[in-house]
């Protein structure tokens, strides 16, 4: 195999708050192999949304980025560039968080979905209507004919998930980033999303970020899991191995402060302390002050990724027994 | 009940809400009668307004001149119906230039930000601080009186009286969610400002321009009134009330009261039509 389609090397982004700029990502080393799925899960603020936008160039004015980003091998075209317009409009869809957000109120959705198709792809209404239709039948919308004349507010929001997925499905891309496409919505309507994205995942044979908190929906839907903490990757490894072989401290932790069906009773161990934003992040390793392992050199010294456990971990003293909080 | 249908429900009871607001409605219907008038104006006049009468100098109101008629016997009805068309075309000249710059301007500040935001809003705060009057008359004293050069150089004083407000509005729209899913389907820029920021930011633009029509027919009826608007013989009201104004001291004020009050309650008319506009379209008052 050749180059992986997406590959992040040393990614850092800084924004612009009040005038000064602050970091939001430190440092993300990042792969994702055609038709892989790779979960980034961190907690709120870790920066992941802002990586996956990262890849898209959809960043506030005066964002700083650093590092490489490759798609399929080739950078990803500068921002501004029509280029860039193109690579968004064919090579990657995004599907988001809060559809009903990201979906122009005003407009139906049939013009929604055909918007990309009848203007990047030059496809006539009738032709760019009749492939929608069949797209919204294929996520599970019924009725898609009369859907299309509606507007969102007429639609439930996981009505309006599976109408996302359709429009991603529409570009048809080769890297679907998928950011918490199922927090918004409830418990069993997740369930529905996540087996129609996995489904025409499969068919397409489509590579797919997904962005998320849950660790364990994560596993369950990747390849391969990416922890990320204050701005930057911590843990890389194959989603097999997270329950037993993981060998980052925060990783480890994660895992013991989720409740879990099996074992009943015995309270759930918190991490210690509160979890810091990339930006307050000093020269030693971003999770040591909560640390049950971290050392005298874990303050002064910035571990990077390398090699641990079944994967690579960023940390100085990896293992793989149980974290002792 | 399905999501269809409620929703339907909700649309119904949302037109019903849109109801009964008297004193909108009646602006509305003055601003109305006087662009059917204006329309009409040759049709409904009685008299050619430039048509002058020496057997009937201020004349005082009767059956055959309502209003009486001027100093040179010119019937004052006739003049104010003609009027219409340069007093209305005139504002809404200033308002429609006004607003097509505003609205690209705030757009644009509002998706480019950084130094082209900051020179676009900067160069409007200047223009912010010449009243439109002054411009106007700074304009027409160089270039000669007329309707024109007011009209362009008032143009540019109402800008900001747009874009400033549209700018805070396009700025909270542009970072609205749904912009960036439009971008990432590879919407080109001109389509996403015309097909769907534009048609969000339009009930601000309605309520501004509604306003800004008001205001900017009371500065080219000021205008005129100075001499360097309208010219004589031409029937504008501005004009109207400065060349009554000698015929008060002989006791002959009709001409001044009637071209003062007309521009009063259209004036009036337009500002509380669009305070209603703003009411109803952005649920606040203005």
């Amino acid at each position: 195999m050749s180059s992986p389609l997406l590959s992040l090397e040393g990614l850092g982004l800084e924004l612009r708050v009040d005038g000064s700029y602050r970091s939001v990502i430190h440092q993300v080393d990042l792969t994702v192999g055609r038709g892989e799925a790779v979960g980034l899960v961190g907690e709120s603020g870790s920066g992941k949304s802002l990586t996956a936008r990262s890849v898209l160039r959809l960043l506030p004015p005066g964002a700083r980025l650093r590092g490489d980003i490759r798609f399929d091998g080739m950078p990803v075209p500068q921002s501004g560039s029509s280029a860039l317009r193109t690579f968004r409009s064919t090579e990657i869809a995004m599907i988001f968080q809060d559809p009903r957000a990201h979906i122009n109120p005003v407009r139906s959705i049939g013009d929604f979905l055909t918007e990309g198709l009848v203007t990047t792809r030059g496809l006539p209404r009738r032709q760019a209507e009749a492939k929608v239709v069949a797209l919204l039948q294929e996520v599970g919308v019924a009725d898609a004919a009369r859907r299309m004349r509606q507007h969102p507010h007429e639609l439930s929001g996981g009505l309006l998930q599976r109408v996302m997925i359709a429009a991603a499905l529409a570009a048809e891309p080769k890297l679907l980033l998928a950011d918490e496409p199922t927090t918004a919505l409830d418990v069993t309507t997740q369930a529905e999303v996540m087996a129609i994205i996995d489904e025409a995942r499969a068919e397409r044979g489509l590579a797919m970020l997904f962005i998320t908190h849950d660790l364990e929906l994560a596993a369950a839907v990747c390849d391969r899991i990416a922890v990320m903490y204050a701005g930057s990757v911590v843990e890389d490894l194959p989603a097999g191995a997270l329950h037993d072989r993981s060998a980052h401290p925060y990783t480890r932790a994660l895992l013991a402060s989720r409740p879990s069906i099996g074992e009943r009773g015995g309270s759930l161990r918190a991490i210690p302390g509160r979890p810091l934003s990339a930006f307050e992040v000093g020269a030693g390793c971003a999770f040591a002050p909560r640390c049950s392992r971290a050392q005298e050199t874990c303050r002064t010294q910035r571990p990077s990724l390398s090699p641990a456990g079944k994967g690579s971990a960023a940390c100085l003293f990896p293992g793989s027994e149980a974290p002792s909080v | 009940m399905s999501t269809y249908q409620i929703a339907g429900a909700l649309r119904g009871g949302r037109r019903r809400v849109a109801v009964a607001d008297p004193v909108m409605t009646a602006a509305g219907c003055v601003v109305a009668l006087v662009v059917l008038v204006a329309l009409l104006a040759p049709l409904i006049a009685p008299y050619d307004p430039n048509a002058v009468d020496p057997a009937a100098v201020y004349a005082g109101p009767s059956g055959a001149h309502w209003l009486g008629t001027d100093d040179t016997g010119r019937d004052i009805l006739s003049r104010l119906i003609h009027g219409a068309r340069p007093s209305l075309i005139a504002p809404a000249a200033v308002v429609l230039l006004a607003t097509a710059a505003g609205t690209t301007l705030a757009i644009a500040a509002a998706w480019a930000g950084g130094w082209v935001d900051r020179v676009i809003s900067g160069v409007l705060d200047v223009i912010f601080g010449f009243p439109g009057l002054i411009m106007a008359v700074v304009a027409a004293t160089i270039f000669g009186p007329g309707l024109l050069v007011p009209v362009l150089a008032m143009s540019i004083a109402y800008v900001p009286l747009i874009a400033r407000v549209l700018r805070n509005s396009a700025l909270k729209e542009r970072n609205l969610p749904y912009i960036a899913a439009l971008q990432l389907l590879g919407t080109p820029t001109w389509r996403i400002w015309l097909r769907h920021l534009l048609p969000n930011l339009l009930p601000i633009v309605t309520v501004q321009a509604t306003v800004g029509f008001g205001y900017a027919l009371l500065d080219i009826a000021a205008i005129s009134f100075i001499g360097l608007g309208a010219q004589p013989p031409q029937a504008e009201w501005g004009l109207m009330v400065s060349s009554g104004y000698p015929g008060i001291l002989s006791g002959q004020a009709g001409q001044v009261l009637y071209s003062g009050i007309t521009i009063v309650v259209i004036v009036i008319a337009f500002n509380l039509l669009g305070s209603g506009l703003s009411r109803k379209l952005l649920g606040e008052g203005l």
